[in-house]
């Protein structure tokens, strides 16, 4: 029941956070002066074709882009009412994209799910390289294995993203026959799901969800050698030890456990820079996810499919967050109820 | 001091009464607090050796025009991209000094690129202290005198020329000052931000506190990348070069103070209830002057490791923005803008030194890593 009552109100504050988020994004499109409409009719003008600025003009009064700021953010986000009754995101309409000509959720669609996939596929591998390299590396502390174990890490942390994606997947292709660029054989576009298009896109996750993953898989290897060592310098380790238990079930038993909470609650850190690492990655490979969108529309200020595609990154992250705090309340009772810091 | 029959040692001095037994060990405990770090820091050697070489690449900046020999922008039209030359010192088994083979450009016209034959029998010895291109040495004082050039006749192409035929290793040491530049700037702005905000939500509590820790919440849960995008992307394109320079680092500062405010705000939350701050606030200081004098003394240099910390991330953001189109645009050179050549995979494959770049960034953002691990460590000097 407490629980219960925790999550609502776990929920509730992502709610109030995202709407808070919506506002900042509105604001951040807003910055650049003037928008992709006006550029297009001045151009339109200046080039004498009088049919586009009508459409355009059309698309102005349409989508209210010609009313005050703050009467527009209440229209994009549906909190009242715009030229075709109420149809913000809260409705479920996402906007025109001027530049693709479409609705933002058309052009969007596949890939939303693409991004949360990716994403998910990250963490995953962050979880499964970071927890046994982590443990490794504080079991055999100040060692070679540490010491490669770290290096390794740092250099993750060092290199650049982008570029490590290009060079893996010019090696992974030289030397293992991956695939490059894309998140599927091109055959399977627009194709239901079947067994060879799951493979197709399983096949070209590798080298993406390995970028993505480097970075935050090095940070929280370091965190979690760190919170072993701590663990395993308490009295309770040596007492094991002096009692005879085997040193893979020593370590599994009781410190890996106490170490491991830092470990869920870290994903709350990791998660942004995931989505940002995720983003960068997608625009250099050309994975179908709304990083180019973003990078697109950002360029060409086409205002509601950007402004659509950072409120989802956000709420990605939101949701991720939102878990890992419901998930670590799970795990640890001792942990108030209350909310962090509340 | 005389030797008792028994072997024992008596000091044949008067005993004096009111001596400090303590005096011997009094210099080593009345160490300033530097010095204790400072001898810590000593036993750290990657750090050492890091701060040493971070040192070094902060003092090249102000006479990368002098060490290059070639500047920035300067085009060699019949050099595209030609491959690194190295520097021998030894031809056909005499010593002739530092000198490199000339190189000829042929274009091949069935894989429709460049190649460059080498021609090993003429070694043209390089020119030190030598006039070349005019750049202006501390940024103010023009000058054309180059640490060492290109015979005539010949190129000096370190780690080869790029697309436009501009040397690579040139243009590194251009682009550093931005890059590494960048970092600071954006440290600062976080700084100030960090500390500000950090020290009111901590110092006055309350309402204060509430709204600063969700705004930091809130930012610290939102993707950066993104946002670094979308604000670099309100920059006029019509700026210059500089004014890009100075918003994108601001940008950068401008997102990650929360980290730092975090930090800055759970210790004023303790070090407010101290009873020499009570005493501070009782003689009347002001809470500009409390948070200024006796307050942030205390961690100040437990900051500047975590400072240290983050700009890594700074530089590693200015490239990927610059990579990316949206951050510093040519002609600016920094190493991002020079990655953004490299970006798909015939550089990767066939012009493999058009991606060296990502060489100085990878041991930059190391050595820092390196420096503020060894900072952090060294920064409580009486802990073992």
């Amino acid at each position: 029941m407490m629980f219960l009552r925790y999550a609502v109100y776990r929920f509730f504050t992502m709610l109030l956070t995202l709407w808070v988020v919506s506002i900042l994004v509105f604001v951040i499109i807003n910055l650049p002066p003037g928008d992709y409409l006006s550029n297009q009719i001045a151009e339109l003008r200046a080039t004498g074709q009088a049919e586009g600025v009508a459409k355009a003009e059309f698309l102005r009064t349409e989508y209210a882009l010609d009313r005050p700021l703050w009467e527009q953010y209440l229209i994009w986000v549906g909190f009242s009412p715009g030229p075709n009754g109420f149809s913000g995101l809260i409705q479920g309409d996402f906007g025109w994209s001027f530049e693709f000509d479409r609705p933002v959720g058309e052009i969007v669609g596949d890939a939303l799910w693409l991004t949360v996939l990716v994403n998910l596929a990250a963490v995953l591998f962050v979880y499964l390289i970071a927890l046994p390299l982590g443990v490794l590396a504080a079991a055999k502390s100040e060692t070679w294995v540490d010491y490669t174990a770290g290096f390794v890490g740092y250099l993750g942390l060092a290199t650049p993203n982008f570029l490590l994606a290009l060079i893996l997947f010019y090696y992974g292709h030289k030397y293992f026959n991956l695939p490059i660029g894309g998140l599927m054989d091109p055959v399977y576009e627009g194709q239901p799901m079947s067994w060879l298009k799951v493979k197709s896109i399983l096949l070209h996750m590798i080298v993406p969800t390995f970028v993505i993953g480097t970075s935050g898989a090095a940070a929280m290897m370091q965190r979690l050698r760190a919170n072993m060592l701590d663990e395993l310098s308490k009295p309770y380790v040596e007492t094991a030890k002096a009692k005879g238990l085997a040193p893979a079930k020593l370590l599994a038993k009781y410190p890996l456990r106490m170490a491991f909470n830092p470990f869920v609650a870290d994903i709350g850190n990791l998660l942004p820079a995931m989505v940002s690492g995720s983003v960068l990655v997608s625009v250099v490979l050309g994975l179908q996810t709304i990083g180019p969108y973003l990078l697109a529309a950002l360029k060409s200020q086409d205002q509601f499919l950007a402004a659509f595609v950072l409120m989802f990154v956000a709420l990605l992250t939101l949701i991720g967050t939102m878990i890992s705090d419901m998930l670590l309340v799970l795990l640890d009772p001792r942990i108030r109820y209350g909310g962090r810091g509340a | 001091m005389t030797i008792q029959p028994d072997n024992r040692f008596v000091d044949t001095e008067p005993w004096i009464d009111d001596a400090d037994i303590s005096a011997p060990e009094r210099a080593e405990m009345d160490a300033p607090g530097w010095l204790l770090t400072w001898r810590k820091f000593r036993r750290h050697k990657l750090a050492l050796i890091s701060g040493v070489f971070l040192l070094m690449c902060y003092l090249m900046l102000p006479i990368a025009g002098f060490i290059a020999p070639y500047t920035p922008n300067e085009r060699s039209a019949d050099y595209l991209y030609a491959p690194p030359q190295s520097i021998n010192l030894w031809h056909e088994g005499s010593f002739v000094g530092p000198y490199v083979y000339p190189v000829t450009a042929k274009a091949d016209l069935v894989n429709f690129r460049w190649t460059y034959t080498t021609d090993e029998i003429r070694p043209m010895p390089l020119e030190f202290f030598c006039e070349g291109d005019d750049y202006n040495l501390f940024g103010v004082i023009p000058s054309d005198t180059h640490l060492v050039c290109a015979p005539d006749g010949a190129t000096l192409f370190l780690w080869g020329s790029d697309r436009l035929g501009r040397d690579v290793f040139s243009r590194i040491l251009y682009g550093a000052q931005l890059s590494l530049t960048v970092g600071i700037i954006g440290i600062t702005v976080s700084f100030l931000l960090g500390i500000t905000f950090g020290a009111m939500a901590g110092y006055f509590g309350g309402k204060t506190d509430w709204i600063i820790n969700r705004a930091i919440e809130i930012l610290r849960s939102l993707p950066e990348l993104p946002l670094w995008l979308a604000l670099s992307a309100a920059v006029p394109s019509n700026w210059g070069p500089v004014a890009v320079f100075f918003i994108i680092s601001i940008i950068l500062g401008i997102l990650d103070w929360p980290g730092l405010a975090r930090a800055v705000r759970s210790k004023f939350l303790s070090l407010r209830e101290e009873e020499y701050v009570k005493a501070a606030e009782m003689m009347g200081a002001r809470p500009a002057r409390v948070i200024r004098r006796h307050l942030l003394p205390n961690f100040m240099s437990h900051l500047i490791a975590s400072a240290t910390l983050s700009i890594p991330a700074m530089i590693l953001g200015e490239t990927a923005l610059s990579f990316l189109g949206l951050g510093l645009r040519a002609p600016a050179v920094s190493w991002g803008v020079m990655l953004n050549d490299a970006q798909n995979l015939a550089s990767i494959e066939i012009y493999w030194w058009t991606a060296i770049p990502m060489l100085p960034i990878i041991v930059v953002v190391l050595a820092f890593n390196f420096l503020g691990d060894g900072l952090r460590a060294s920064l409580d000097p009486y802990k073992s």
